[in-house]
């Protein structure tokens, strides 16, 4: 019979036990990335459909969050970099293999076009409103003339920033629990099922909650389909996949996972919303404070526990 | 032309001098390495083996951590070394979380640091501090593409592994068995 032992490796400080090179600056600027890409999605889908009237909070008033939320998310990604003084070298080449370098431009896109269309909105937002200088008036009445072309770039943009968040992880196959393409998808999903909370409970019309709350209930229902599928996959993949996802099913991370993310970041939202279609009264900022928080924690989990995955040799 | 290293674990006796010249020979800060011995104690006694492996940076031939880098700074130079430029390095720690064998570290100064094959002794034609220090002689470095080598050599006539090939980076670094 043959039986290991022991192994011992190096035995670095400042290295082992294991890499952990990114701490929460990382799991915050994918949530604050998926955040205003679930925001600017719906902002830009209502305006392609000719919705603005009976949407108002989703196409004017939320997308206020974006921009604010996208700086955030760089100052996070830029408090993550160890050599800060060259961070001006991610934009002197674009690497498409590496989706770090493209996230990078298409933050650097879409961030002035959600400020774009937050300012092509600005008188309606604020009653009385002036730009004090001619030029921005004249821009302003350009920037409204192609909203329209606006919602289509940024409808695209905000789909691939969503995907972005995922896919900036699930490239690495050295890290198991991460490598696999599902993620990509899934939290777009999650980071549209937390811009749809966000627009839910900055929305003042009845009818729009309604609508935000089904397409929100639609979201958690695709992702825990889309985080069984990852579970599935994992446990049906090499041995390293098999490790990496159960951290989850019995490992260090079970509880805050199914607790935080899967029972209170989702299935109680979804309960508590269904609860007031059919006639209870929820304060929306429940389900929306939850639906939040699981958007978070699943992102911080998500990170800490892949780089504790890695190949066994 | 290919550099690659071959490492004679039934030689080696875990002395990490190798770890120790690349330290001095590089300057690498205390508390960090770019090379360092294993130890993997196989079997239930009596019969137990006992492997010791020197590892360092496989300078992959499909390298995850040259691809995600978003700078360019991880680069493939000529002979397949991989490097880093440090002036271009932003710090992000991609390369670090792409690379199977944990062979890079972020160094105190913000880059990313690792093993170079000592580009700058090899290009004068001189081994790698590890390579040159080794007591037992159970490293060989040299170049793969030239059948004359004394690594294409010990290649052809051992039978050697690489570590995790099947994460699918090719790796250079070939421990003989
Ligand atoms: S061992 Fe790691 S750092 Fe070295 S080339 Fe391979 S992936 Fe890159
Ligand atoms: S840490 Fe430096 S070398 Fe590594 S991927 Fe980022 S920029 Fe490239």
């Amino acid at each position: 019979m043959k039986e290991e032992l022991f192994v011992s490796g190096r035995n670095i400080p400042n290295i082992d036990p294991y890499l952990n090179i990114w701490h929460w600056q990382i799991p915050l600027y994918l949530f604050l990335g998926g955040l205003a890409a679930g925001i600017l999605f719906f902002a830009a889908l209502f305006t392609i459909m000719g919705k603005e009237k009976e949407m108002p909070a989703a196409v004017k008033k939320a997308p206020i969050i974006a921009p604010i939320a996208l700086i955030l998310g760089l100052i996070a990604l830029f408090l993550d970099l160890k050599h800060k003084l060259f961070f001006w070298q991610l934009y002197t080449t674009i690497r498409l293999e590496s989706p770090m370098s493209w996230g990078a431009w298409v933050l650097m896109a879409i961030t002035p076009l959600s400020m774009l269309w937050v300012a092509s909105y600005m008188k309606e937002l604020v009653p009385g409103w002036k730009w004090k200088n001619n030029l921005l008036e004249s821009f302003e009445g350009f920037v409204i003339k192609y909203r329209l072309w606006m919602a289509w770039m940024i409808i695209v943009l905000s789909v691939i920033l969503g995907i972005y968040t995922g896919i900036l992880l699930s490239a690495f196959n050295a890290r198991p629990l991460w490598n696999t393409s599902i993620l990509g998808p899934l939290f777009l999903v999650s980071g549209m099922s937390t811009g749809a909370a966000t627009i839910l409970i900055m929305s003042k019309s009845k009818e729009e909650r309604r609508t935000m709350s089904w397409i929100d209930l639609l979201l958690i229902i695709v992702e825990l389909f889309f985080i069984t599928h990852l579970i599935m996959g994992m446990k049906a993949g090499s041995q390293v996949q098999i490790d990496a996802v159960s951290l989850f099913l019995g490992g260090q991370f079970t509880v805050s996972f199914w607790v935080f993310v899967i029972l209170l970041g989702l299935v109680f939202p979804a309960i508590l919303e269904i609860l007031e279609r059919i006639g209870y009264h929820i304060p929306v900022v429940i389900p929306v404070a939850l639906i939040l928080l699981g958007g978070l924690m699943f992102r911080f989990i998500m990170v800490e526990a892949g780089q504790l995955t890695r190949y066994l040799y | 032309m290919r550099y690659a290293m071959a490492i004679d674990t039934l030689k080696c006796v875990g002395c990490s001098d190798c770890v120790v010249a690349c330290q001095m020979e590089n300057n690498v800060p205390i508390g960090f390495c770019r090379d360092w011995v294993t130890e993997t104690v196989d079997g239930s006694y009596p019969n137990v083996e006992i492997e010791l492996r020197s590892e360092r940076c496989n300078h992959c031939d499909n390298s995850p951590c040259v691809r995600c880098c978003p700078t360019g700074a991880s680069h493939i130079e000529d002979g397949g070394i991989v490097l880093v430029t440090h002036h271009k390095c932003i710090g992000c720690g991609a390369c670090i979380q792409a690379c199977p064998y944990e062979a890079r570290y972020s160094h105190p100064e913000g880059y990313v640091d690792k093993c170079t094959f000592c580009i700058h002794r090899v290009r004068k034609g001189d081994k790698p501090a590890c390579v040159a220090v080794c007591p037992t002689k159970c490293m060989y470095f040299g170049d793969l593409d030239d059948p004359n080598s004394e690594i294409t050599n010990v290649l052809k006539n051992r039978k050697f592994k690489s570590l995790a090939p099947e994460a699918g980076t090719n790796p250079q670094i070939f421990y003989l068995i």
